[in-house]
């Protein structure tokens, strides 16, 4: 939680920083930020690549819960076309893009931003950040409405780190393993969807 | 456009070939990176008077569509559930 306030501060700092024309614009008309994805992107690989450990643990997953991650895309995916039929200025495809985010609001904020666009990027900086904070409020709630697997399933890619907590709280210990399973899994689709989205 | 994701790749090959080689500062450059790139994003947000004008109705958008996610991950979970519920009750 403490992380995801300062990732938010940073982008308050900017906006402030923006409005009071503190930064020569010149900064953003660089490359910097395409430079600066180029270098997350493959310092992700580097700790997806260097941990060899994280998938061996998944062996001993029950192989009907390794599902789980293809519904919550499924479901999401699903969700977002609805919606975009109410929001008339957006297209089906814009908005499954923000769905893709499935709460990794740092990753798909960025990646929109470069293809799309900073007002589309700013929808899904916020949009996956509520789905983060949903998650933490309605776990409980999402337990008792849905079953056990619900709370990990709207957890999306945060189910490894950020929502685990909650997760092994409502749901219950014996979930750790589906619930790291599916924020892996999730965390990876990611930049593949969102990109697939952007550029279609 | 594929190219962040070639990276991407390009990263997770030489990280398994370092698998041996300590690379605990990775999470910090990667912290480091985020901070950096939502420092950007906020300057083009702040920059843009339309977007600042409209940052109510896109905040609102963005709520909407963090709810529908939620609820139509949780509905696919719940059928996941009765399923895997169902074959366990089925074999007792």
């Amino acid at each position: 939680m403490k992380g995801s306030l300062i990732i938010v501060g940073f982008f308050a700092l900017g906006v402030l920083c923006g409005v009071l024309n503190w930064i020569p614009s010149e900064w953003l008309s660089g490359d910097l930020s395409f430079y600066a994805l180029c270098g997350l992107m493959f310092s992700v690989g580097l700790s997806i690549g260097h941990d060899p450990q994280t998938v061996q643990n998944f062996r001993a997953l029950n192989p009907r819960l390794m599902l789980l991650p293809v519904g919550t895309i499924l479901g999401t995916l699903s969700a977002t076309l609805l919606i975009s039929l109410v929001l008339p200025h957006r297209t089906i495809p814009e908005c499954m893009a923000v769905g893709s985010g499935f709460g990794y609001y740092s990753l798909s904020s960025i990646f929109i931003t470069e293809y799309k666009g900073a007002e589309l990027g700013t929808v899904a900086l916020l949009s996956n950040i509520a789905r983060e904070i949903l998650t933490l409020l309605c776990a409980p709630l999402m337990v008792r409405w849905f079953g056990n697997l619900a709370p990990i399933s709207s957890g999306g890619a945060t189910t490894m780190d950020t929502t685990l907590p909650i997760i092994t709280q409502t749901a219950g210990q014996k979930y750790v393993i589906v619930s790291i399973f599916h924020g892996f899994v999730v965390d990876f689709s990611v930049p593949f969807l969102v990109t697939f989205f952007c550029s279609i | 456009m594929f190219t962040v994701i070639g990276i991407m790749f390009t990263g997770i090959g030489i990280g398994y070939l370092l698998r041996r080689n300590s690379l605990s500062w990775i999470g910090k450059v990667i912290t480091a990176l985020i901070w950096l790139l939502l420092f950007l994003l906020g300057i083009e947000v702040g920059h843009n008077e339309q977007i600042i004008r409209s940052l109510p109705t896109l905040g609102l958008e963005a709520f909407l569509i963090a709810i529908v996610c939620v609820l139509g991950s949780c509905l696919a979970a719940w059928a996941l559930w009765k399923h895997v519920n169902r074959r366990k009750e089925e074999k007792a």
